[in-house]
């Protein structure tokens, strides 16, 4: 049986790389992309300790995850749409109406 | 008695009416609230007074108290009204008066565009005005003061879009603030020196704990004096009532004639125990007075705007009510306020009904011969001007009489013959505005003469009334007669422990023949008609004379035309010197220190957010980074313990 | 054997999802994230939730793969890449920063890896007795979670009625 621990740095490294993604790209959709390795790397983490603990729950908050992050995904890609309709493009660093 | 807070009640219920909901309301109900507030509070006074009436002499003093108004620590003020026959007097002059001034002002006020406004500031006036005389301490005495100080502002600058109108405002405002100043020392130190500001209870330390000549008392007396100094126009700060004159004419009426000038003389009058403690106070009042009354009168000698002439006179007659509180005659002061409020109404709207029918002339040059066009209007002047030149049986000569009487009886023979020369310079301005108005022949020219009209009812009947009360308004108070003296009787128990004081002082109380009183009475109104005389010829008999005259004595009369440069001098010592010193302060502490440091903590923010916002890129990425390395911190942090 | 399994997996799921990141062209990151999802499914079945397993690829490598895929081909991106030398730059500096991050977090988990004990009141002795993984965790899900399960609904309700606010064409 392979140990918790090999899985909680499979994990990490994901999440790591989720975080990079999000940190270095300029494309919406990929960033986007980045934020799903990052619930996904999460999801590893559930479902290792749900083993290593003997308890099904892991995989229920699992099964929520997937469900917010199905609603996430289709909400943030309508905004994606909308992003580019108003402004013809998806990239961030064109759109900064945050900007004082 | 309860209802003595109704009396200033009714005309503010007015200015909230008309100063609230005035410009919406047609100016017929604007004038029937102003007036019918007014006719109210007139009702109130004379059921008061027939209240008054009812009880015995000694026990007409009420003193309601409604709250207590100020208390911190030792100092309470409580909102307490005094009524007594002197504030009733007062009482029934201002609502009396101001009732007829009102309903002649619907009639004269009819076509301007602030009617609604006129009327608010006219029953806020009225409101203060009562406050003032009802008031039962010097507290609530100077809200009333100052309120009436603002009306009069208010009301002289009510045509604030003429220049000239809106400087007199303010100039009547600053005047009258050098006055006041004084006033409030006077208080600070009467609460210092009595612990209390109601009148009662002042009046009665001072006659237990002091002496008559007390340095503390002669102070506070002289500060009091300097605050009705400036209220009531005299020397040296009576510059502001003439100018006061742009104001409408039933305004200067009401509040630069009858009433609101008159408070300096009230309240000497209120505080006459207190004068007569201090006798080198009361020779100020008196010779202040006197130099005030001939002073002013020979500057009218020589105006022709026919409301200066009046405006001067006025000042002329508060100096002798000050001659007459000054002497001890607090009764003969109080007796020429009230007739100088019936027949200098009259006078003022009298020639508010010439103004009116000339269409706004007022230089009695363009004037003449008015009597045929406005007999009404002419023969109430005339009552008026016979009452104030002191002719028998008008009102003036009683009262100007008695108060010249008590000044020779008192000893003060100087005075006395100052008094009587102003007396005879009285007649004379008087008379020759009555003559250069009314007799000769028209000098207007064609084109007013044509619309000339009589006054409208509503001028008519206040201007008949007031006529009816300078003539019989001074036989209240007939000399000789055993039973005549009603209104000394009426007020003297407000006077008695200030009579008791000067009895024991001087020389008070010895009264001459009645051979000697009928003889000086005499002796006035030959001064009087001596005047009327000198008037009739050189302005009817012989229109050439005052020309030459002039022309002789170009000198003096240059003096006196430009009303001996007082204004300039004022100008020149006062106001430049003023001018200059804040236009220093302004260069230098405004401009360098104020505003340096007002905009330097604006400079110093900009500056400050100019650096700032590069942290703001709007690249939500950044924000994000700046949460990880948070964390980061955060996790050095844990490991660090 | 299972440990040969889950390096090859795992290798394949890291591995696709750096590419994810690396590659410039959004379609390819997308390919490789379904990529990324298939092996993390093998994963989930190294750890006996085949339930999991069967979502991951269903709706993940599914549902929302394709949807993402739906998005790139409607809008059509240009090929318009990102400037790849300042990318690269900002690399080089979230690299170490997110590792040392991750690698914080990393220590504090394991490190309180020794308090934690058993309490599984739903072993796997209890799922055998269910009758397997899915049926367990459908009981589990009626029974434990059914308010979150609800809410969950209600959650999805609100993501259709907003996404289609989104994405109506403003009307003038």
């Amino acid at each position: 049986m392979v140990p918790l621990h090999y899985y909680l740095l499979v994990s990490a490294l994901l999440f790591a790389i989720g975080v990079t993604g999000v940190l270095v790209r300029r494309n919406a959709i990929v960033i986007f992309m980045s934020i799903e390795l990052m619930l996904n790397a999460a999801n590893l983490s559930f479902v290792a300790f749900s083993r290593e603990l003997q308890d099904l729950s892991g995989q229920l908050f699992v099964f929520f995850v997937m469900v917010v992050a199905a609603a996430e995904v289709t909400v943030g890609l309508a905004i994606i749409v909308t992003l580019h309709r108003n402004w013809k493009t998806i990239h961030v660093d064109a759109i900064r109406m945050l900007k004082g | 008695m309860d209802s003595a807070w109704l009396i200033p009640a009714f005309p503010f219920a007015g200015f909230l009416i008309n100063g609230l909901w005035g410009r919406r309301l047609s100016k017929k109900r604007v004038g029937t609230v102003a007036c019918g507030a007014m006719a109210l509070a007139f009702l109130t006074a004379l059921r008061l007074f027939w209240l008054l009436l009812q009880q015995a002499p000694d026990r007409r003093i009420w003193e309601p108290v409604y709250y207590t108004w100020i208390a911190v620590g030792e100092f309470s003020v409580r909102a307490s009204f005094l009524l007594d026959p002197l504030s009733m007097v007062m009482v029934l002059v201002v609502t009396g008066v101001g009732l007829l001034i009102h309903i002649y002002s619907t009639g004269y006020m009819h076509d301007d565009p602030g009617y609604a406004r006129y009327f608010a500031y006219l029953n806020l006036f009225a409101c203060a005005m009562l406050l003032l005389v009802l008031a039962g301490n010097l507290l609530v005495l100077f809200v009333g003061w100052e309120g009436v100080g603002l009306c009069s502002y208010l009301l002289i600058g009510f045509w604030y879009e003429k220049r000239s109108a809106s400087d007199a405002g303010k100039k009547a405002f600053i005047v009258n603030r050098i006055g006041d100043f004084g006033f409030l020392l006077a208080i600070f130190l009467t609460f210092w020196t009595f612990g209390t500001l109601q009148f009662s209870e002042i009046f009665q330390a001072a006659v237990q704990r002091f002496q008559p000549g007390d340095m503390v008392l002669t102070g506070i007396t002289l500060l009091l004096f300097v605050g009705a100094v400036g209220k009531s126009a005299q020397l040296p700060l009576y510059v502001w009532l003439p100018d006061a004159m742009e104001g409408p004419t039933p305004v200067s009426a009401l509040i630069h004639a009858a009433t609101m000038v008159t408070a300096g003389v009230y309240m000497v009058a209120r505080c006459s125990v207190l004068y007569a403690l201090a006798p080198l106070s009361m020779g100020v009042v008196a010779a202040v007075g006197c130099a005030t009354a001939v002073f002013a009168a020979t500057i009218g000698l020589v105006q022709n705007d026919i409301k200066r002439v009046l405006a001067y006179s006025t000042v002329s007659q508060l100096g002798y009510m000050f001659l007459g509180c000054g002497v001890g005659a607090y009764v003969a002061g109080i007796f020429h306020l009230m007739t100088h409020a019936f027949f200098k109404a009259l006078l003022f709207l009298g020639a508010g009904s010439v103004i009116h029918a000339l269409g706004g002339e007022q230089d009695i040059r363009r004037m003449g011969g008015l009597r045929r066009w406005l007999p009404v209007t002419f023969w109430t002047f005339l009552a008026g001007s016979l009452a104030i030149a002191g002719i028998f049986p008008f009102a003036g000569f009683f009262s100007k009489d008695e108060i010249l009487f008590e000044t020779l009886m008192t000893g003060h023979g100087l005075l006395y013959t100052l008094a009587l020369g102003g007396a005879a310079l009285t007649a004379f301005y008087m008379f020759r505005l009555v003559f250069r108005t009314f007799f000769g022949e028209s000098r207007m020219d064609p084109e007013t003469a044509h619309h000339v009209h009589e006054a409208p009812g509503a001028m008519a009947v206040p201007l008949t009334i007031l006529a009816v009360l300078s003539l019989v308004g001074g036989w209240v108070q007939v000399p000789i007669l055993e039973d005549g003296k009603r209104f000394a009787r009426f007020l003297s128990p407000v006077f008695e422990s200030a009579r008791g004081i000067l009895a024991g002082t001087s020389e008070h109380g010895t009264h001459p023949s009645l051979w000697v009183e009928g003889a000086l009475m005499g002796l006035s109104v030959m001064v009087a008609l001596a005047g009327i005389g000198v008037a009739y010829r050189w302005y009817v008999a012989d229109p050439q004379r005052p020309e030459k005259v002039a022309a002789r004595f170009s000198r003096a009369y240059r003096w006196l035309l430009h009303k001996y440069y007082v204004d300039e001098l004022y100008q020149a010592v006062v106001v430049e010197p003023l001018k200059r010193l804040a236009e220093t302060v302004h260069e230098w502490v405004d401009r360098a220190v104020i505003d340096g440091a007002v905009d330097g903590a604006g400079a110093l923010f900009r500056r400050a957010g100019a650096v700032l916002r590069r942290i703001q890129t709007g690249l939500v990425q950044h924000y994000a980074l700046s949460v990880l390395a948070g964390v980061c911190l955060l996790i050095l942090a844990a490991l660090a313990v | 054997m299972e440990l040969f399994l889950f390096v090859t997996f795992s290798a394949l799921t890291v591995g696709s999802a750096a590419a994810v990141v690396w590659h410039p062209h959004p379609v390819k990151s997308a390919l490789f994230l379904i990529l990324s999802f298939f092996s993390m499914g093998g994963l989930y079945l190294l750890l006996q939730a085949e339930f999991i397993a069967l979502m991951q690829v269903l709706v993940y490598a599914g549902a929302v793969m394709v949807l993402f895929l739906f998005v790139i081909m409607l809008l059509n991106l240009k090929p318009r890449g990102e400037d790849r030398a300042a990318f690269k730059v900002r690399v080089r500096w979230a690299v170490p920063l997110v590792l040392f991050f991750v690698g914080g977090v990393l220590t504090a988990v394991t490190g309180a890896l020794a308090r934690l004990a058993p309490a599984g009141s739903h072993g796997p002795d209890w799922v055998a007795a269910q009758g397997g993984n899915i049926r367990a965790l459908g009981r589990l899900l009626f029974t434990r979670g059914l308010l979150p399960f609800e809410v969950t609904s209600v959650l999805l309700l609100v993501a259709v009625v907003g996404v289609m606010v989104l994405a109506k064409k403003e009307r003038r």
